[in-house]
């Protein structure tokens, strides 16, 4: 007979099918992640978690029976005799009676690991595969002591540690002392009286015996100091949304606004350990207000953008310090402003907001397959085009449907990679 | 080796001696006691992860990689996690030598259970069962399954993955009609098989060209040669098993497609007897451990809190809750099996008048293991039940046979009960449950419109009314096309040969381009 061990062997053979499984499912667990993610909070992107996705649409086809005249042999009789009748359990269902035998499988829950789920919710904004790799690199590691470990390169063998255990196990097993070996030496060398010289011999070559047993230092004494590699903190972000929630923005065009401050978030949550978010939402007054107010509280009024950027500065000035924070800033807008605001807003923008900002993206979202977006460019457009042409850090796209979103996100990527490198 | 008395083990740790230990002991009792033949064993501790790796892939330990594997291993992990479903304590494979997987969260005492089990109980009977020695070769399986995924990981490397597994997705569709019912002229030789998988395929290429040569575009010359019985005789029809037909005639077929069927093909014969021995087979590794580890609690080699946790797990195993249990779902092949086993011990030891009538040929024979090891390799379950389950045991399962037609609008009607006017037909019905001739849609290719279209004709026999799923069937039909590249029908008929529904399925465009 033969025993093996095969614990040790790697596990997870089954990674690679379920990871055919997910190509294979990317639709459906896509439309999961999309769904979850729209009911998630902007933080909780990062989460990972479970999805449910129908099982019965991976089903494999099989030829199956139904129907028909059954016939069924069951334990556990009570009190029928042959020739009773039973009442079938359900008259419509079973009319086909097989018909309960071909129901599709259940939905099942699906846990998805953090980067397969923020890798297809990437994907699902048509993430390129070259920039998600620079993403996946741009979290530096740091080096960290994490107390001491049995194994290791020689470089790291804490002496101190290792003499100490040594000590212990020295003392702790009575290996006898140099001293005492040398007491004994000297009182042999010293000694005239035979019996005592032979007693002496013996413990003495016991002694060195011993010794020789019990090492010095033992390979079980070693410790080699130990090193994990943590994410280093590049420093601390601040992300602000600014949405513009008159009512001529829609539930489709929050929706874009949404996706995109999680992607912003997700890009920062990968370069930052602390990120916060600050939602601000204006009409022609601003407020700061917690996510669920910002997505889906009602508010009307008209559109004065300025009151965000007013917020927006005051918040900065009391509770972000531009020395200790790298400040982002996201406005999503249909791109109506009164017309009197734009030159506040331009100077609002100039003199306070970019100087402070690390990056200011305008997004301008529309209706699903908007033809307005072919027409003469918005208010809000035409002033922040100006204002880019000056040279200011400002990415801008239009987008009116999801897949357009990875885009305008991108811009900001580059552009930060390209002043880092600086 | 341990004398008589010696424990194997105290409380319920256990390391790798335990389990030599555990082993010897028994063996001993497995060969002198109960008589059995086993392959030479191996036991592997693996974790719990690797028991969900193993469920995932059929299994089996090495398996080529496809995503249905996924969504099973996808499916059992949320189950699992849910804690819907516990993991089995052993996954045992028939091979030579019989590899016994034990998890290691498992006691000492339930890594006995499972040796004796496993190791002993299902390795003899994968050794000793006619069927099994038919149709599956415990030598070559894992050099053919390592063959297998070394191909499928080959043919993805040089025409795609996705490519692949369409073909592989068709065969898997059809692979419940990939198996011969019935003997051929040969045992499965896997290893030949394997050794053989080049050259026959240039072989077959040129049988089959020659008859495709026949066809279309040539003259009426050989389409009068080629009379209707002679085209069928030639392409071996009416055949049951789709996936040889596919592989042997479909027209389109590329050599390494052919050998994917083949693959899938081979693996359904190899599980086709488990199949159909469900009841039988869990019966032995049952009664064989019930009687092992009674015997090591008689030897004192077992304490009796051990076998106080062994009787626990025991009888969660052989447990069988009524049909208006909560719990019922069908016959629990654990227990209905180890009943029949151990009702057989009785009637060949301790015969009842009533049990002389029924059993005469070993009603109080005396020799148990005799009688046993003679039935556990000329039976399958449903001749099995059909023999041995006795009027005693359907008293005590209090069994009854239920006969629902859904024209009749009475209801269900009990047909008969655990009474001496239905014991025969309890016994038979129960029986026919489990005969696959009669659970598994009968579907066999009938022709192929060589004249014409080329078009593939099916045809399901109908029993008792059943007719096939609709949805599904288009869709493994759809498969089926794919694979054929021209039209395929399937017909379904009545007993009387009445048509009651037909289908035909066109090849998708993309399956006749490539």
């Amino acid at each position: 007979m033969h025993i093996v061990d095969r614990r040790l062997n790697p596990g997870s053979k089954s990674l690679e099918n379920r990871q055919r499984f997910l190509r294979r499912a990317k639709a459906l667990v896509q439309g999961a992640v999309k769904k979850s993610s729209q009911d998630r909070d902007i933080k909780d992107v990062l989460e990972g978690g479970e999805v449910t996705i129908p099982l019965d649409g991976m089903d494999e086809p099989r030829f199956r029976r139904e129907g028909g005249t059954r016939d069924m042999v069951l334990p556990g009789n009570k009190k029928f005799v042959e020739g009773d009748w039973l009442q079938r359990p359900n008259q419509s269902g079973a009319k086909g009676s097989g018909a309960g035998e071909g129901d599709s499988e259940d939905a099942f829950r699906f846990v998805l690991s953090r980067e397969e789920f923020v890798d297809l919710f990437l994907d699902d904004l048509e993430l390129p595969d070259l920039a998600k790799r620079k993403l996946a690199q741009t979290e530096s590691e740091g080096i960290q002591r994490a107390g001491y470990a049995t194994s290791g390169s020689p470089a790291n063998i804490s002496i101190s540690r290792t003499v100490g255990r040594a000590l212990a196990r020295r003392v702790a097993l009575r290996r006898p002392r140099k001293d005492e070996i040398e007491a004994l030496e000297a009182e042999l060398a010293a000694c005239e009286d035979e019996t005592r010289r032979r007693e002496l011999l013996t413990l003495l070559e016991a002694l060195k015996a011993k010794a020789k047993r019990i090492p010095f230092i033992d390979p079980i004494d070693i410790r080699y100091r130990r090193f994990e590699t943590v994410p280093k903190p590049v420093a601390q972000a601040v992300m602000f949304c600014l949405m513009d929630v008159s009512g001529s923005m829609s539930e489709h065009m929050k929706d874009l606004a949404k996706r995109f401050y999680m992607l912003l978030y997700v890009f920062l949550k990968r370069r930052y350990k602390h990120v916060e978010i600050v939602f601000i939402r204006h009409t022609d007054r601003a407020e700061e207000v917690d996510e669920d107010t910002f997505f889906h509280g009602p508010a009307s009024g008209g559109t004065l953008v300025s009151s965000a950027l007013v917020a927006m500065n005051d918040i900065v000035r009391t509770r972000f310090r531009p020395a200790d924070w790298n400040i982002y800033a996201a406005q999503a807008s249909d791109g109506d402003n009164m017309t009197s605001d734009s030159a506040v807003t331009g100077h609002l923008l100039t003199d306070k907001i970019l100087p402070v900002c690390q990056f200011f993206a305008y997004l301008e979202v529309g209706e699903a397959a908007n033809y307005t977006f072919d027409m003469p460019d918005s208010s809000l457009w035409t002033l922040y085009e100006r204002l880019r042409n000056d040279g200011a850090p400002l990415s801008m796209r239009k987008v009116s449907e999801r897949g357009e979103i990875f885009p305008v996100f991108q811009d900001l990527f580059k552009r930060r990679t390209s002043q880092e490198r600086v | 080796m341990g004398s008589s008395g010696e424990r194997l083990f105290e409380g319920a740790d256990w390391d790798f001696q335990t389990l030599q230990r555990i082993h010897d002991a028994c063996e001993e009792v497995a060969r002198k006691e109960l008589g059995l033949d086993v392959y030479p064993n191996q036991i592997e501790v693996i974790t719990a992860e690797q028991m969900l790796d193993a469920y995932s892939s059929v299994g089996m330990p090495l398996f080529y990689k496809h995503w249905s594997f996924g969504k099973q291993f996808a499916f059992q992990e949320a189950s699992y996690r849910k804690g819907l479903m516990g993991l089995a304590y052993e996954i045992v494979i028939n091979s030579s030598p019989c590899i016994s997987y034990l998890m290691e969260e498992n006691t000492a005492t339930m890594q006995t259970l499972v040796i004796a089990h496993a190791a002993f109980g299902h390795n003899h009977f994968f050794k000793n069962n006619y069927l099994f020695k038919q149709w599956t070769d415990a030598d070559g399986i894992l050099d053919y399954l390592e063959f297998a995924k070394g191909y499928i990981a080959a043919c993805e490397d040089r025409h795609g993955r996705e490519t692949v597994e369409r073909t592989l997705d068709a065969a898997h569709a059809l692979m419940s009609h990939g198996v011969d019912r019935y003997p051929g002229k040969k045992t499965l030789d896997l290893r030949a098989e394997e050794k053989r998988a080049g050259e026959r395929r240039q072989h077959e290429e040129s049988v089959f060209n020659d008859l495709w040569r026949t066809v279309p575009n040539t003259k009426a010359k050989s389409k009068a040669a080629l009379t209707a019985e002679r085209r069928r005789a030639l392409l071996g029809l009416p055949q049951e098993n789709i996936l040889y037909f596919l592989e042997k005639t479909a027209p389109r077929l590329q050599g390494w497609q052919r050998e994917l069927i083949r693959i899938v093909r081979h693996i359904a014969q190899y599980f086709y007897p488990q199949g159909q021995t469900k009841v039988m087979n869990e019966g032995t590794a049952t009664y064989v451990h019930y009687r092992i580890m009674n015997r090591l609690h008689q030897q004192g080699r077992i304490t009796d809190g051990n076998f106080l946790e062994f009787l626990q797990s025991h009888t969660n195993v052989v447990f069988q809750p009524e049909f208006d249990d909560r719990r019922y779902s069908g016959f629990n092949p654990y227990a209905l099996g180890f009943a029949m086993m151990q009702d057989i011990e009785r009637v060949v030891k301790n015969p009842e008048d009533e049990d002389r009538a029924w059993f005469p040929d070993i009603a109080g024979k005396g020799d148990v293991e005799g009688v046993l090891r003679e039935i556990w390799s000329n039976y399958r379950d449903e001749s099995f039940i059909n023999q041995f389950l006795s009027p005693a045991l359907i008293r005590r399962f209090r069994m009854f046979h239920l006969h629902d037609d859904p024209a009749e609008s009475q209801g269900i009607k009990v047909d008969a009960i655990h009474d001496e006017r239905g014991y025969r037909r309890v016994r038979r019905e129960l029986a026919r449950q489990y005969d696959v001739g009669f659970v598994d849609a009968n579907i066999e290719v009938v022709d192929v419109d060589l004249d014409g279209d080329r078009r593939l004709m099916l045809r399901h026999t109908t029993v008792k009314g059943a007719q096939l799923n609709e949805t599904d069937t288009r869709r493994v039909l759809q498969h089926l096309a794919d694979l054929w590249t021209y039209d395929v029908a399937l017909t379904e008929l009545d007993g009387t040969d009445k048509v009651l529904k037909e289908y035909v399925v066109s090849p998708r465009a993309a399956a006749v381009a490539a």
